[in-house]
Formats: structure tokens, C-alpha cells, sequence
């Protein structure tokens, strides 16, 4: 058995209000993806539409998506890990290809979040937790990332100051990213200045600048067989390595609280199906849903040792020109996370990077590229490692 | 005959300012908030310990469970004072979510209203009491040892 490449990435912008439906929306990935693979519709032979459940009135959205992008009558079906839904469809279409029942298979991750409002939409993602014993304390993702927040800064001694310079890194990048939906700057300064939004309390210790952006968005990867890949794509990207885990819900069911034990767990086995170290990582996406998460991942993967993530981001090596460029592109932070879309927009950065065509944000030449994304709080790890 | 209507235990939409479950087979949780108690239970075949209380055993698949009363003490891990709420929530606020380690096992709830945010310290010892909420649910809370 062949290996198995990516032979399109695309994505729509990422933005607040999209004026069309979800199938529109889906549309806008779908094409950038297949105008970037060169090849014709009928030649994908199976879809995966991947997106959080809740923000639609359409239900089962595989089959409205597989009609309106011509996609009809190859197979295709939903599939959902929360935020990481994208990457676990890459797994999947990884096994449909590997397994040789399919040659070609599209991966589309989409969320339009602005059919409901911030605060609903803060239940609907509260709810993808423990709902009997969690959700009716009035849970929120901010409030369970703060809470990882506080267990790493009692234990490491990381500070709000350190989270801000993740912030500030995701804003440099995000202003010259034209698929962002934030593009404004963030400064230090704005953090500790009770003027800016920044600075203004969500769930403590985490501020309005530590949260991701709500965002509109779709995405799509094109995962094909070794031979199709080589037929069909002048600068071949592969899939070296996957690796995926999950954990309890509840966190009365954890012992960490200072790291994501799916990451941890996700990473190893990427790394080893991909026979290499963190050290061979040139560039990466991390999950930054909230600046402690990024903070989170520079250690789970070994990046930095536990604890020394914020040595990392003070000395600015995960900028472009540093020892391991993370999330160039923006990052959730501000390139925006529509849940569904999300993995898949980084799939796509990382392509685009291993190709040398990232344009103002590309990385000096990197040869393997990793992808981390998590779904819920640290309750689903998907751990993708492509290389040229 | 006529149908009768057949009687719904949905004890468990009581549980916290909102309860998004109704019916579970672990509802007698809800009258031994009544009395005061929080339980969890524990498997008669293994004797595996759960809290939150599950009516089914991962371990040996037995469904033959028997309620325990948390007590004691235990340390607080880590804490969210929340300034937005979800939609339901938003008249409680501000308020805190943690984490209590009990050794054994760990709870997940809020922290009691009256205890100052300056005197929140991880590591602290608290205890797990039952609380009432203003809107008649119950839930709950922590309060210091």
C-alpha cells in the first residue's frame, strides 16, 4: 500500500455574519480547494462533511452539501469531534484511501456561527461538555480553558503578560492574512489598558484578548492515493503521520490541569507513525482557541519542555523567523475558528508552507509541517504530521 | 381499558440553575440533595467508586450499584470566575466554577457566593455542600474547611 497525499487545500475567508447559506458557505472552500487540485468533480470519489452539530437548522448537512457541490452519487457522510472535526475527517479519509476503497476523497469542515448569538452560542459550545453534571453549573469554553490557565500558572509560574505576547504574535500575522477575520493589531500595552476590550475580564484569569474570534467559515482537503497524488500534483504534500485520543469529559475525571493529555497522547503517535521528533518540525498550527492552549501545545508536543512554553514565545521563536514558526497564519486567535472549518484551515496553512506558496507569511523553506487541533476542552486531540 | 398516562420520574431536571437532563437512572441523586447529602456510587461487583454517580459500571458491566455520601474534605485544584454567563445563567453572575480533589475522586462545581475572591487560594481545603439556588434548583457548592 501507496502513501497517501493531499493534493488540494482551500478555504473561505473567515468572517463574522457570512451573507449566504451553509451550502453557499461550503461552496466558497469547496472550489478554492478544487481550483488549487486542478481536477474535475467527478474524480472525487467519496465526501466527509465535518462540522460541531447545533448551529444549523439543516440537519444531516452531508447529503444537502454532496447535491450542491456535485458530489452526487459518490458516498458521503458527517462527521463531528467538536472543534477538531475537520482533522478527524482527515483521518478518516487517510483510512478510506489507505484501505484503497476510495482513490480520491474531499474533507469539508464548515460552521456558521452567526446564526445565533455570542451568548447562545456560548451554550451551544458549553454543551459539548458534560451536560448532566457540567453544563448546569453555567459552563463556558473561556471558563474551562481559565481554568487550565490558572492550573498552568500556579505550577510553571507562567503570567497574563506571556498569554498577551501569544496574542500579540497571532495579531502580527493575522493583519497580513487576507482570509483573517480579525486584521486589526494588538499590543502588549493594550492588555493592561482598561480602555481596550482587550484588557476587559471574560472568566478570569482570561481576558477578552486570550479568546478566539467566532467566525463564519468553511474549508476543504483533497486526500488522495500515492498514485493520484503524483499524477495529479507538481509539489506533492503526504500524510507522514497521524495521531488521534480522547479523555474524559467531565474534569472531575482528570488529573492534569496544566497540559492537554490528547495532545500529549495524539503527538506521540504521530511522531513515531511519522519515525521523528518534535525537533523535525519546521512549522506548525497549533490549536490556539485561547492563548493558554497555544501556551498548552508548545509543551504537549514537545516544543518546549513542561513549563517552559513561555521561554518559547519570550524569546519570539515561534515567530516566522524563529527556531519553530506556530500558527503564522493567524492562528484561531485571530484568522478566526469556525469550529467545523478550522482543521482544516490548517491543513491548508501547513500545505500551502511545505509548497513555498504562503506568500508574506511563508517560513524558509520547511520540509515537515505539523497540525494540532483539539475538539472541546482538551476532550478530543488530532495530531497531523505532512511532509513534502 | 383506557390508556393511562404512564408517570415520568424526571427528578432530575431540578439539578442546577438549568438542567439540560431529566430522566437518568441515577435520580434518587436529586432526593438525597433534598436531605442534604451528595452521593456518589459505588459498583457492588468491583467496587469501583464513581462521582458523578453512574447507574452502569465500565469496569465489570454490573449495574448493581450502591449510594456512598462524599465527605470529608478536599483541595481545591483550579477555579474560573466567570463575568458572562450562557444564555440561563446570566442572573447568577458573577460566580465560580472548580475543581475539588477528594484523593479518591474529584467534583466538579461552583465555589459558595459568600467566600471573597481574595480568599480563594488552589490548595485550599473545602468542602462540598448542598445548595439551593434563588430560582429553587439545587446544586452544589464549595465552601471553605
Amino acid at each position: 500500500m501507496g502513501k497517501v497525499g493531499i493534493i488540494g487545500v482551500g478555504q473561505s475567508s473567515f468572517v463574522r455574519g457570512y451573507p449566504g447559506s451553509i451550502r453557499e458557505l461550503a461552496f466558497e472552500g469547496f472550489k478554492d480547494a478544487m481550483q488549487d487540485a486542478g481536477i474535475p468533480t467527478k474524480d472525487i470519489d467519496a465526501s466527509i462533511i465535518c462540522s460541531a452539530p447545533e448551529y444549523d437548522k439543516q440537519r444531516s448537512p452531508a447529503g444537502v452539501f454532496a447535491e450542491y457541490l456535485g458530489l452526487v452519487p459518490q458516498p458521503t457522510c458527517y462527521l463531528e469531534s467538536l472543534c477538531s472535526s475537520s482533522s478527524m475527517g482527515l483521518r478518516f479519509a487517510y483510512s478510506l484511501v489507505k484501505s484503497g476503497l476510495h482513490d480520491v476523497v474531499a474533507v469539508i469542515g464548515f460552521q456558521k456561527m452567526s446564526e445565533i448569538s455570542s451568548a447562545e452560542s456560548q451554550e451551544r459550545m458549553g454543551r459539548g461538555a458534560d451536560i448532566q453534571w457540567e453544563s448546569p453549573f453555567g459552563t463556558m469554553m473561556p471558563a474551562y480553558y481559565a481554568m487550565y490557565a490558572r492550573g498552568h500558572m500556579g505550577q510553571y509560574g507562567t503570567t497574563l503578560e506571556d498569554l498577551a505576547l501569544i496574542r500579540v504574535k497571532a495579531a502580527t500575522y493575522g493583519q497580513i492574512n487576507e482570509k483573517a477575520v480579525y486584521r486589526r493589531p494588538v499590543t502588549f500595552d493594550m492588555f493592561s489598558d482598561p480602555e481596550s476590550p482587550m484588557s476587559n475580564p471574560v472568566a478570569n484569569p482570561l481576558r477578552v484578548g486570550d479568546c478566539c474570534a467566532n467566525a463564519d467559515g468553511s474549508s476543504c482537503v483533497i486526500v488522495a492515493n500515492e498514485e493520484k497524488t503524483r499524477a495529479f500534483s507538481k509539489k506533492p504534500v503526504w500524510i507522514l503521520g497521524l495521531g488521534a485520543a480522547s479523555t474524559t469529559v467531565n474534569l472531575a475525571g482528570r488529573d492534569l490541569f496544566s497540559g492537554l493529555t490528547v495532545a500529549q497522547a495524539a503527538g506521540e503517535e504521530a511522531y513515531k507513525m511519522a519515525g521523528i521528533t518534535a525537533k523535525d518540525i519546521d512549522v506548525a498550527e497549533v490549536h490556539d482557541c485561547f492563548t493558554i492552549a497555544e501556551m498548552m501545545a508548545y509543551e504537549n508536543l514537545g516544543f518546549a519542555k513542561p513549563g517552559e512554553g513561555k521561554e518559547l514565545i519570550r524569546a519570539k521563536e515561534t515567530y516566522k523567523e524563529g527556531s519553530i514558526p506556530v500558527n503564522v497564519d493567524g492562528g484561531l486567535l485571530s484568522k478566526g475558528h469556525p469550529i467545523g472549518a478550522t482543521g482544516g484551515s490548517q491543513i491548508r496553512t501547513i500545505v500551502l508552507q511545505l509548497r513555498g506558496e504562503a506568500g508574506e507569511m511563508q517560513v524558509k523553506d520547511p520540509e515537515i509541517g505539523l497540525v494540532h487541533n483539539i475538539g472541546g476542552v482538551g476532550l478530543y486531540g488530532n495530531v497531523s504530521i505532512l511532509g513534502r | 381499558m383506557g390508556k393511562k398516562k404512564k408517570e415520568v420520574d424526571d427528578r432530575f431536571k431540578r439539578f442546577g440553575t438549568v438542567s439540560f437532563t431529566s430522566i437518568t437512572k441515577i435520580n434518587d441523586f436529586i432526593d438525597y440533595l433534598d436531605q442534604g447529602k451528595i452521593m456518589g456510587t459505588r459498583c457492588k461487583e468491583c467496587g469501583l467508586f464513581f462521582f458523578p454517580p453512574r447507574a452502569d459500571c465500565h469496569n465489570c458491566f454490573s449495574s448493581d450499584m450502591e449510594w456512598v455520601e462524599v465527605s470529608g474534605t478536599g483541595k481545591l485544584i483550579t477555579y474560573s470566575k466567570l463575568e458572562f454567563a450562557p444564555i440561563g445563567f446570566g442572573d447568577d453572575l458573577p460566580y465560580a466554577i472548580a475543581v475539588l480533589d477528594y484523593g479518591e475522586h474529584k467534583i466538579f462545581g461552583r465555589i459558595a457566593e459568600d467566600v471573597p475572591e481574595d480568599e480563594i487560594r488552589v490548595g485550599m481545603e473545602m468542602t462540598t455542600k448542598v445548595n439551593t439556588l434563588p430560582n429553587g434548583q439545587l446544586n452544589y457548592v464549595f465552601h471553605k474547611a
